[in-house]
């Protein structure tokens, strides 16, 4: 599904490097699980993957099922099948959520040739979708994240990935400021989404939501390079000793 | 109306036209409104009339002359409907009278212009509720015509009533609107303003609201090379609200692009509450300036006044003036201004994109999210969203 090879991406405005040959392979009905420290750049790897102005890729190479991604613009690596669930959801004022939902799935459609879908069909798809996460429906009239606390806001991620359906979805911290129940709600949007043609990269700094969601891979991220590849077990051996003895063995 | 039409004559000998040393005038220049040849402005031809299907009283002027023909039976219970030409007597007391009152502290030269040489206009006296809004629809036909318009409308106490004013009303225009708000009666305008590149239009809003009354006005303004929107409210009346609003959007690359918003309101009551919300999204070296005042006089405790004024510069080339000010004579009021100047937020604009919208979208839904303040100002719901299917259309045109 995603094949990151060799990846080193500096900021654009300054000589600092971030991604130092960054490897990954994620295959389709996956999920991985990227830990590591504060700082360490998994982050700048989840805005690389999608786009996001500011940085420079120096070497290396990201694909999508077999597409370049690099080469892509953001809206065209999103109607490819990319998705990222921001680690801070941006507000909006002034757009309705409903209406910037169904402008990006149909432009997504449009851009794959597919036909738009109707307002009717639309409502109903989102209602669906946003009931099983228990959002309200009046939080749906409102713009884009305004107002919301936190934790909708995450919500609202899951909700947007729900209706888009990505096959290759990138979570930045979405468990972070999400009480128990809501985490729950998370992981259980997250995993009616699992299927064999739909890959996740979970990036979190706590074993608590791959308890949720089981990982089939557990990265370690830190100075910008993968030390370290393991099962799940690998994320509860950071929940107990932090990185010191990993960092230790690498650097 | 004879004699209102000498006095302003002779208040406009006496006060000279405009010049750019004139504090107000310092970031517009007059002189287009005085050239002696009207400059010519080509009309909007693909135009799309707006509000179309909207039940509504519709007179329309061609070139500032009215056109019976075009216009709707001018018929609507609650509200006396009658031309500047055959004014009757409450208008012939009216004419010129707010706008005599508004020229102090500031002068306002082209509005005295407007009174003493009126070509046509539209006297209204409400009485009742208007089931319909009224519609003063201008159509431009020639390039180089010019139209002198006055307009009056008198909200007598408890009165409603909508109008709706849209179009450019020639090459050159000065319009000139004088509306007394009378006890516990509501107005709204909501002004569409020509969509033809060249024109250049001076109007000048002149409002007097009574206690408990609600003075709401919006204009939207696309394209124009040169527009001086003035408006001159004054609060008389305990508790009455005054909001006025504009969005004024301008591509350079059109042609100039110089719009100028200068608002002047007066707290001389207490208990009112003004707004005032203007949004620029510029583009293409086009120019946006706002002089916008409130003035709370000795007296006029727990005003509430707020102002704010923004400009969207869609690239670097642009140019938006601000001049906010404040003056308060009364100690239990609460007021506020604020200006700023950006340019289209990058990471919500990532945001949107990475969801999938294409650039050139997701920034025509920036500039609706910078504008919706100012829409929001409209309370009639059908009205909000003909403007909001205006701008996207504006915003389709100039994408790029
Ligand atoms: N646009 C930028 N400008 C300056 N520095 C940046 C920028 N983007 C990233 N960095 C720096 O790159 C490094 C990696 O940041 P990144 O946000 O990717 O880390 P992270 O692993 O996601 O950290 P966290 O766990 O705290 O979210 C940090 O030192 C950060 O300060
Ligand atoms: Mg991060």
């Amino acid at each position: 599904m995603l094949e990151i090879k060799n990846l080193h991406v500096k900021l654009q405005e300054e000589e600092k490097v971030i991604l130092k040959g960054v490897n990954l392979h994620v295959g389709a009905g996956q999920v991985h699980a990227i830990m590591g420290p504060n700082g360490s750049g998994k982050s700048t790897l989840s805005y690389v993957l999608s786009g996001r102005e500011g940085y420079e890729v120096t070497a290396g190479s990201a694909t999508l099922l077999g597409q370049d991604l690099l080469a892509l613009d953001p809206e065209e690596r999103a109607a490819a099948g990319l998705f990222l669930a921001f680690q801070y959801p941006v507000e909006i004022p002034g757009v309705g959520n409903m209406v910037f939902l169904r402008t990006a799935l149909n432009a997504q459609r449009k851009a794959r040739n597919e036909p738009e879908v109707s307002a009717g069909e639309f409502l109903k798809l989102v209602r669906e979708k946003a009931k099983t996460l228990k959002i309200d429906a009046e939080m749906l009239k409102r713009p884009v994240n305004v107002g919301f606390s936190g934790g909708e806001k995450k919500r609202n991620e899951i909700l947007q990935m729900a209706v888009l359906e990505p096959r290759m979805c990138v979570l930045d911290e979405t468990d972070s400021g999400l009480d128990v129940d809501a985490m729950k709600l998370v992981a259980d949007g997250v995993n009616a989404l699992r299927d064999a043609g739909r890959s996740f990269l979970v990036i979190t700094h706590y074993q608590r939501l791959l308890d949720h969601i089981a990982p089939d891979v557990v990265h370690i991220m830190a100075d910008g390079r993968i030390i370290r590849t393991g099962g799940p077990d690998l994320a509860l051996e950071v929940e107990k000793n932090g990185y010191a003895d990993l960092l230790a063995g690498v650097l | 109306m004879q004699s209102a039409r000498a006095d302003a004559a002779a208040r406009l000998a006496d006060m000279g036209l405009p010049g750019r040393r004139d504090e107000y005038w310092r970031w517009t220049n007059p002189a287009p409104f005085m050239a002696e040849a009207v400059p010519e402005a080509g009309a909007f031809r693909a135009d799309t009339p707006i509000f179309a299907d909207m039940p509504k009283v519709r007179l329309v002027f061609t070139d500032g002359v009215f056109d019976a023909a075009a216009s709707d039976d001018p018929r609507l219970a609650g509200v006396e409907i009658a031309r500047l030409a055959d004014a009757p007597q409450w208008a012939g007391a009216f004419y010129g009278s707010l706008e005599a009152s508004g020229q102090a502290p500031v002068r306002r030269p082209f509005a005295a212009l407007n009174t003493a040489r009126a070509s046509d206009g539209v006297m209204l006296r409400v009485t009742g509720r208007a089931a319909r809004p009224v519609h003063i629809s201008y159509r431009q036909s020639s390039d180089t015509s010019e139209a002198i318009l006055h307009h009056c409308v008198k909200l007598e106490e408890g009165a409603e009533l909508t109008l709706l004013e849209t179009g450019t009303a020639a090459a050159r225009a000065n319009l000139v609107l004088e509306v007394d708000v009378g006890a516990g009666a509501r107005f709204h305008h909501i002004r569409p303003q020509g969509r033809s590149h060249g024109h250049r239009v001076y109007s000048a809003i002149f409002a007097r609201i009574s206690a408990g009354a609600l003075f709401k006005s919006f204009t939207l303004s696309m394209n124009g090379r040169l527009t001086r929107n003035e408006a001159m409210i004054e609060i008389v009346g305990d508790n009455a609200l005054a909001h006025i609003a504009g969005a004024a959007l301008g591509d350079g690359a059109d042609g100039d692009f110089h719009h100028d918003d200068t608002v002047f309101i007066t707290h001389g009551a207490e208990g009112g509450e003004s707004r005032q919300v203007f949004k620029k999204v510029l583009r293409h070296g086009a120019t946006g300036i706002f002089q916008g005042k409130i003035l709370v006089q000795p007296g006029a405790q727990k005003t509430d006044g707020y102002q704010i004024s923004q400009a969207l510069m869609l690239d670097d080339l642009c140019q938006f003036l601000a001049k906010p000010e404040l003056e308060i004579y009364a100690d239990d009021v609460k007021c506020s201004h604020g200006s700023t100047t950006g340019a289209i937020d990058e990471t919500a604009l990532f945001y949107l994109r990475s969801r999938g919208v294409p650039r050139e979208e997701a920034v025509s839904l920036l500039v609706l999210s910078f504008l919706a303040d100012a829409i929001a100002e409209i309370d009639d719901e059908a009205i909000a969203a003909e403007i909001l299917a205006r701008l996207q259309d504006w915003l389709a045109r100039h994408r790029g």
